[in-house]
């Protein structure tokens, strides 16, 4: 007998065994690389001098400069993921009540834009907000405007690329929550006497916020993490906290600092995911991921 | 002694009774895990020498005139097939080879002698042996001896091509003679607010920041004023742009009207039949690529792979098609009809109308003005 539940108990981790060698390796193992490096610091050439030192930590932590666009980049992603929120419930709901093959093909169109490079499509923004791209012809060509009006580059495109990037994800973690709820609830609300709006409100929105959470905080993480964006539509002024590990990496060769950052912007955003399953739990979250 | 012979050897101790039949499996057996063991870490490495090198560059139209006029001809010629890697800058690539397995990055377009004394200082440069590329002789010494100060007697490149940072403007909102006269100064001119762009590197920062605080570029002592002088265009640029591509398109979609250039980028924007006026400022900045190669690469092949592109024949195309002169010294090689009109191309082969960096004051500053222009870009 012993054996036999000793053989149970073990089932579960020899399962598991593959995903967790997987997780251990490619996740954890360059974790603890990464935690390493940034007790380290540069040599002077750019080189890694494995001298333990706090240097790197003491700056992330107390320098100004890292606070501030760690705050400019929570405040994007908030945006983003507010104007994701707004823009990708109605059209959530619309697919969650369509019927037939009309809703297969709904959400193939929300597929198709991963098929296509996310620099590619942050990029087409250029040839639709640029100086000769197709807003500012079809304003000039209407006579609305005489001269080209500049929209590129600014806080306003980093936000609009973003969305573009990850209102896909707000709208499926929605749909998938809307498509769960019993829909003969809001009969029900409606023969107690709700209006419409009343029974959205009172029945639906509640039960399809597990769905918009799970969207907001992939949203949220997905959008504080990003740097091409801001390279590509963004200003001098625009750059968010990845693009500061990008600069220690790449352009200073400082990838002890760098790591340091990258471990900085890990727990803050962790921080936002363990806050969240506190609250609302993850499972909603794989349920949106397919 | 090689594996096959190994092989062998058993066999005949097999045959001959020396050896039982499970003793040879057993050794057999054990000869294949260890070529199994060390074969994903080490024989990719080696595979290269046969009939591989890897070679990384600027990418684009550049990226194209190698393939065409360089690599496929070598291939034809040797066997020898070239891998063609890109890379956007050069600190980005530098950061790729110092995550790599020794042999993995070969050959690369490095730009800048800095770079090269970069490689150099960080242990990654290899001895080129100078009899097996002979057309090294074809070269502007000048370009050679820039490198060999940093080095010695070893070098680990050649000089391939080379221009000007300078600066690039839209004729149809600035005149020839209004560049001329505020030359460098013209990218801090309030009166383009918005309109202005600027490469995102702090070495080209720095350097017009030089000119334009009327500073020795390779010995600034008031750099106070130079990052003032970098704040200044900072808040005038619409935006730093991060490649050759990005430059053009800014350029002849009007989204900016005056900014620093590539040459040969520039000169491509022209033959496209864009209004784009083009100078180099006095002390602009001039520069020189190379083709060097890395420690722990197949020298032999790589040796023949320069020499290969260094022949008149293949150096003139490539450098037809990317639009930057080649370091072929025009006294030794007749360099055809196109060439002489490139900006940055010098008929005398001596350049001594062109600025270059000092390698040992920017390789100096690095650490710093790399750091301090992270933040002055970003608004600090």
């Amino acid at each position: 007998m012993a054996s036999i539940e000793q053989a149970e108990r073990r089932a579960p981790w020899i399962l598991l065994s593959p995903a967790l060698t997987a997780v251990g390796l490619l996740l954890l193992v360059p974790l603890v690389f990464v935690l390493v490096y940034s007790f380290w610091l540069r040599s002077a050439v750019g080189g890694i001098d494995a001298t333990f030192s706090f240097n790197n930590w003491a700056e992330v932590l107390g320098d100004r400069f890292y606070r501030d666009i760690l705050l400019q980049t929570i405040k994007i992603a908030l945006i983003t993921t507010v104007v994701c929120a707004l823009a990708g419930y109605p059209a959530a709901y619309f697919i969650a009540r369509v019927k037939g093959v009309n809703r297969g093909f709904l959400l193939l169109l929300l597929m198709l834009p991963f098929w296509v490079s996310y620099i590619i499509r942050t990029m087409s923004w250029i040839n639709i907000l640029g100086v000769s791209g197709a807003v500012n012809s079809l304003l000039q060509a209407m006579g609305i405007v005489t001269d080209p009006i500049q929209m590129l580059y600014n806080e306003t495109t980093v936000v609009l690329g973003l969305v573009h990037y990850l209102l896909p994800f707000m709208i499926l973690n929605i749909y998938v929550s809307l498509d769960g709820i019993d829909t003969t609830l809001e009969d029900a609300a409606h023969s107690l006497g709700a209006t419409r709006w009343q029974a959205f409100t009172e029945v639906t929105l509640p039960l399809s916020m597990p769905g918009l959470g799970a969207g907001a905080l992939l949203c949220f993480v997905l959008g504080a993490g990003t740097y091409i964006t801001p390279i590509i539509l963004g200003g001098p002024r625009d750059a968010m906290f990845a693009n500061l590990v990008f600069d220690a990496i790449i352009t200073q060769l400082d990838w002890p600092l760098g790591a340091a950052l990258s471990l900085a912007l890990l727990v803050v955003l962790g921080t936002v995911v363990v806050v969240y399953n506190r609250f609302a739990g993850l499972g909603q979250l794989a349920k949106g991921l397919g | 002694m090689d594996s096959t012979k190994r092989y062998e050897r058993l066999r005949e101790r097999l045959g001959n009774g020396g050896l039982d039949r499970r003793q040879f499996f057993t050794l057999v057996g054990a000869a294949g895990l260890a070529y199994g063991v060390q074969m994903p870490f080490a024989s990719r490495v080696k595979a290269q020498d046969v009939s591989e090198v890897r070679f990384d560059g600027w990418g684009g139209v550049v990226s194209e005139a190698f393939r065409d006029k360089a690599f496929d001809p070598y291939t034809d010629k040797t066997g020898v097939t070239v891998v063609d890697g890109t890379f956007g800058s050069g600190d980005e690539y530098l950061a790729r080879v110092q995550a790599s397995q020794e042999g993995e990055y070969n050959i690369a377009h490095l730009s800048g002698v800095f770079d090269y004394a970069r490689y150099y200082n960080l242990g990654y440069a290899s001895n080129l042996n100078r009899a097996n590329i002979p057309n090294l002789d074809l070269v502007i010494p000048k370009l050679v001896d820039v490198y060999s100060a940093v080095s010695g007697d070893e070098l680990s490149c050649v000089p391939f091509d080379y221009g000007t940072t300078g600066i690039a403007y839209n004729r149809k909102y600035i005149s020839d003679e209004e560049a001329k006269e505020k030359g460098a100064k013209l990218l801090i001119d309030e009166a383009y607010k918005g309109k202005i762009g600027g490469w995102s590197d702090w070495r080209t920062r720095m350097w017009y920041a030089a000119l334009q605080t009327d500073q020795d570029p390779n010995g600034a002592t008031d750099v106070d004023a130079m990052w003032d002088a970098v704040r200044a265009h900072r808040d005038l640029v619409l935006k730093y742009w991060t490649s050759g591509a990005e430059l053009m398109s800014l350029l002849a979609e009007e989204e900016i009207y005056v900014t620093e250039g590539w040459s040969g980028r520039i000169y491509a924007l022209q033959e496209q039949g864009h209004d784009i006026g083009y100078i180099d400022p006095p002390n602009g900045f001039g520069w020189q690529e190379c083709m060097f190669v890395i420690k722990g690469s197949p020298m032999a092949e790589c040796e023949e792979l320069l020499n290969f592109m260094l022949a008149p024949e293949t150096s003139i195309a490539v450098a037809e098609a990317q639009n930057y002169p080649p370091a072929l010294d025009p006294s030794k090689v007749d360099l055809g009809s196109k060439i002489p009109t490139l900006p940055a191309f010098d008929p005398s082969g001596t350049l001594s109308g062109l600025t270059f960096a000092d390698p040992n004051y920017w390789n100096g500053n690095e650490a710093d003005w790399s750091k301090t222009f992270g933040r002055v870009q970003k608004g600090y």
